[in-house]
C-alpha cells in the first residue's frame, strides 16, 4: 500500500488510473455519506404517538390479563 | 409466575426498546420504501420484542436483536402474500415519487430511489452496515448469514449503487436523470466539511 504510494507519488499528476481510482473512492465515500444522513433523518424524527400507545396497551393487557 | 407488578427487568427492557423506536423506524423505512407500511412493520416489530423480551438476555446488544427481529418480520410478510409485496412496491414507488418536499436535498431523492432498485438483502446489508453502524459480524448474525456473505452483498450493492447513480437508472417520472452523483458529492462534501 505505501510502496504504491510512493511510486505514484513521482507519476505526474495526470496519470489517468489514479485519478478514477481516487474519483471512484471519492464516490464511494460521498454515498457513503448520504447513506447515513438519509438513514439518520428518519431517526431524529419524532416518534409518532401511536407507537408508545401500543406499547403500553400491551403492557396493560399483561396486567390486567393474568 | 410475577404476580401484576413489572418486575425492575420489564421497565429497563422497555426503556431501552423505547430508546430503539427511533432507529427501528429508519431501517423499516429502507426496507419497505413507504412510510406507512414501514411504521405498521416496525410496530409489529417492537410488539413482537416486547412479547419476546423474556428470551432476551438483558446486557447484550438489544438493538441487532431487535433489527433481527424486524427484518425477520419483514421477510416473513413478504412470503406470505407476494402480491402484497408488489402492491408495497408500487406504493413504495408512488410515495417516493411523491415525496415534493422542496427542503429535502435533490441528492437524497435520488439516493432512495436508487436504493429500491437494489435486491432486498443486498439494501439491507448495505443499510445495516453502511449507516446503522453494525459491525460485518453483527449484520451477518442479524440476518442469518455468513460474515463473506454480508461482504460480498455490501460491496455488490456499493458498486450497484454507485452504477445506478451514474446512470439514472432508476424511474425519475418523467424528469430528466439529472446529475445524481454530482448532487451527492456536493452535499457530501457540504456535510462532512473541508476534506
Amino acid at each position: 500500500m505505501i510502496e504504491q504510494k510512493d511510486a505514484s507519488r513521482g507519476r505526474p499528476p495526470d496519470s489517468q488510473e489514479d485519478y478514477a481510482l481516487d474519483e471512484a473512492r471519492l464516490r464511494q465515500q460521498a454515498i457513503g455519506v448520504k447513506l447515513r444522513q438519509m438513514f439518520d433523518q428518519v431517526v431524529s424524527e419524532p416518534v409518532p404517538d401511536d407507537f408508545l400507545d401500543i406499547l403500553r396497551r400491551a403492557d396493560e393487557r399483561k396486567k390486567g390479563g393474568s | 409466575m410475577s404476580s401484576g407488578a413489572a418486575s425492575t427487568d420489564d421497565v429497563a427492557f422497555r426503556q431501552e426498546l423505547v430508546g430503539l423506536i427511533p432507529h427501528l423506524r429508519a431501517f423499516a423505512r429502507t426496507l419497505c420504501g413507504d412510510a406507512t407500511a414501514a411504521d405498521d412493520l416496525a410496530q409489529d416489530a417492537m410488539l413482537k420484542a416486547w412479547d419476546a423480551r423474556a428470551s432476551y438476555q438483558m446486557g447484550t446488544n438489544m438493538k441487532a436483536w431487535t433489527f433481527m427481529i424486524l427484518r425477520n418480520q419483514f421477510y416473513s410478510e413478504k412470503r406470505r402474500s407476494w402480491r402484497q409485496s408488489q402492491l408495497d412496491q408500487e406504493a413504495a414507488e408512488r410515495t417516493l415519487v411523491a415525496v415534493d418536499d422542496p427542503e429535502a436535498p435533490v441528492a437524497l431523492d435520488e439516493l432512495r430511489m436508487a436504493l429500491l432498485t437494489l435486491p432486498d438483502e443486498q439494501r439491507e446489508a448495505l443499510i445495516l452496515v453502511g449507516a446503522g453502524g453494525f459491525a460485518y459480524e453483527e449484520a451477518a448474525e442479524i440476518c442469518g448469514c455468513a460474515v463473506g456473505t454480508v461482504k460480498s452483498r455490501v460491496s455488490r450493492a456499493r458498486r450497484a449503487l454507485h452504477a445506478a447513480l451514474e446512470a439514472g437508472a432508476y424511474d425519475r417520472d418523467g424528469s430528466p436523470a439529472g446529475d445524481a452523483m454530482g448532487s451527492i458529492l456536493a452535499d457530501a462534501d457540504r456535510l462532512s466539511g473541508a476534506r
